[in-house]
């Protein structure tokens, strides 16, 4: 269980975030505001307090990595590296400008601290796999995190990796499902139908753990259990896209869409900061 | 006479004793793609995807992410085919350090019919940023590429067949990515080979020779990046270019020439290869006289393109 201080800690930490989103996307006025703001607690919780990994040390071959399969939530990892040290907090500003090394979708050759090339859905997790893989054959003690959409277990490439994880028994692997429900195309369960989503899971064999992506002294006690299991896990993470921000949140509308000047002003004062 | 994927099977095998970096992955495949040899002495280094070639892909990119020196292996038509997306995104735009080995390339597959013979996969891998693209003669130069692969960091598409072909190279030699070579010499005309057609070309160049017409015969193994220098060179001392191979006409190696050829050296070209159409069953050696991919083809060949030479200044 986490102290009280530090669960406070977590949740201002993910509310500067949460600006940090918004005012990058306001200033390149393009790219993914809704599934930025449901995988941000999600993600504050992983790179602030559960992995192991050192901006000044990235080539350090015993850290944890994560990859964000689910690529257009960019801006989210971008906020969380630079808060981090992988690179000046100004540079997020430059969000998908050219030249910029913030690409629109994440790129381990031009990001620091980028482990993978995604964005095309459904390729993250496999690489994921093959990364859990490495981490066996070299002996490293080393966790791998993945985090998905739930609009992506639309991709049959999914299943194909959770069929191998599974397979090869990858307990220091970590699936983590940002279940906001919405994808471009409207309500997940309108489009395609992914549920159930936990017993489709289980059934692969994996360990599922269900909890709240907003709580995130609940995703942190998910975590620490998926660490705690024999098989590899998944936390299948309900949330709300476009989390924080009361006029963007649960609207399709809000998937690929940037905050106008308004709308920012509104968003940083719902989130209690001066714009 | 010697299969390019069993001289593949072995240098894997010779590698991975060598370098611990190596492992190997396929899709249901591994008896077929020859990996399975790797797989019985390094079981720990080896992963079966299954038939799941996209995942596979997927898998040798986090390996390579992970530091490791990834084989993949599958049929050409599911390689460059099924995972091409894959191999897009997850290998070629991040430079991923993986090598896609695709096995029964072409006609010569056989028996299983059109939808088992890749006769694009070149065309398609050639068009990606960053790829490197192989297709070797013969066993000692599959070998020989492998063990060039092996050392070269970044992501290579290399294209093997089924059947066993003749030897043109010797056991010694050398592969060098980016490089062609000249095992004939010549001035009246120019036969490119790729893969098993180059053995031909060297039949080829022997009946065009008795009948007054000396050929120079080059083999492209590395058809991405091309020889260019080599090939210019060639058309400007011959002034008349035939290609070879067991793949389109489109967008392979004949495709490759007349590109540089245009910019570099125009001169008269003639392709040798599928004309823009699938194969279907049948034993490969009929398969192959069947769609004109024989000596007596690149010779008939041959001796158009010359007749289309310009009239030396």
């Amino acid at each position: 269980m986490l102290s009280q201080q530090t669960v406070q800690k977590l949740e201002q930490t993910a509310r500067e975030l949460r600006v940090d989103i918004l005012k990058m996307l306001h200033q390149s006025q393009s790219g993914h505001t809704g599934g930025s703001l449901s995988a941000i607690d999600i993600m504050t919780v992983l790179f602030f307090h559960q992995m192991k990994h050192d901006a000044a040390r990235r080539d350090w071959a015993e850290r944890d990595r994560f990859v964000l399969s689910k690529g257009h939530a960019a801006p989210a990892l971008y906020a969380c590296l630079s808060r981090a040290g992988y690179f000046p907090q100004e540079d997020l500003a430059t969000l998908r400008q050219l030249g910029s090394h913030l690409q629109g979708h994440p790129d381990m050759r031009k990001t620091p601290g980028v482990e993978v090339c995604t964005g095309s859905l459904g390729q993250g997790l496999s690489q994921a796999v093959g990364l859990a893989l490495a981490n066996r054959v070299a002996g490293r003690d080393s966790r791998v995190y993945a985090l998905l959409g739930d609009g992506e277990l639309q991709e049959g490439q999914i299943w194909e990796a959770v069929m191998s994880a599974a397979h090869y028994k990858l307990s220091n692997l970590c699936i983590l499902v940002d279940c906001n429900g919405l994808q471009i195309d409207g309500f997940t369960e309108d489009v395609m139908n992914v549920g159930p989503v936990a017993a489709k899971f289980a059934a692969f064999n994996l360990h599922v753990i269900e909890t709240d992506g907003h709580d995130v002294a609940a995703v942190a006690q998910a975590l620490a259990a998926a660490q705690a299991s024999d098989r590899p896990s998944v936390i299948v993470a309900r949330t709300v896209k476009g989390k924080g921000v009361s006029i963007f949140e649960n609207k399709a509308k809000y998937h690929g869409v940037a905050p106008s000047d308004e709308e920012l002003k509104l968003a940083l004062e719902g989130l209690g900061a001066a714009s | 006479m010697i299969a390019t994927r069993d001289a593949y099977g072995q240098a894997l095998l010779e590698l991975g004793r060598q370098n611990p970096k190596i492992v190997a992955l396929d899709a249901d495949l591994s008896g077929s793609t020859k990996t399975a040899q790797f797989a019985r002495e390094f079981p720990e280094r080896f992963f079966n995807a299954g038939i799941a070639e996209a995942n596979m892909v997927g898998m040798a990119a986090g390996l390579a992410a992970g530091g490791l020196i990834p084989f993949a292996s599958t049929f050409a038509v599911f390689a460059a085919g099924r995972a091409f997306e894959q191999i897009r995104q997850s290998l070629a735009y991040p430079r991923m350090n993986v090598k896609v080995v695709a096995t029964h390339g072409g006609i010569t597959v056989g028996e299983d019919g059109g939808s088992h013979q890749s006769v694009e996969d070149l065309a398609i891998m050639r068009s990606l940023p960053n790829m490197t693209v192989l297709c070797p003669a013969d066993g000692p130069e599959t070998a020989a590429a492998i063990r060039a692969v092996a050392a070269y960091d970044g992501p290579v598409y290399v294209r093997l067949g089924r059947g066993k072909v003749p030897v043109v190279f010797p056991s010694d030699c050398n592969f060098e990515i980016g490089r062609g070579v000249t095992l004939r010499d010549g001035d009246a005309v120019t036969l490119i080979g790729t893969g098993l057609l180059t053995a031909m070309a060297l039949d080829a160049a022997e009946i065009l020779a008795a009948r007054g017409i000396q050929a120079r015969v080059l083999h492209m193994g590395s058809i991405k990046p091309l020889d260019t220098e080599l090939l210019l060179k060639a058309a400007r001392e011959t002034g008349a270019i035939v290609t070879a191979e067991e793949h389109s006409i489109i967008g392979g190696l004949g495709g490759a020439v007349c590109e540089a050829l245009a910019e570099g050296a125009p001169a008269p070209v003639e392709r040798v290869g599928m004309r823009d159409v699938f194969g279907q069953s049948g034993p490969a050696g009929k398969l192959l006289e069947h769609y004109g991919l024989t000596p007596a083809s690149l010779v008939a060949a041959a001796e158009r393109v010359v007749a289309r030479k310009r009239p030396s200044a």
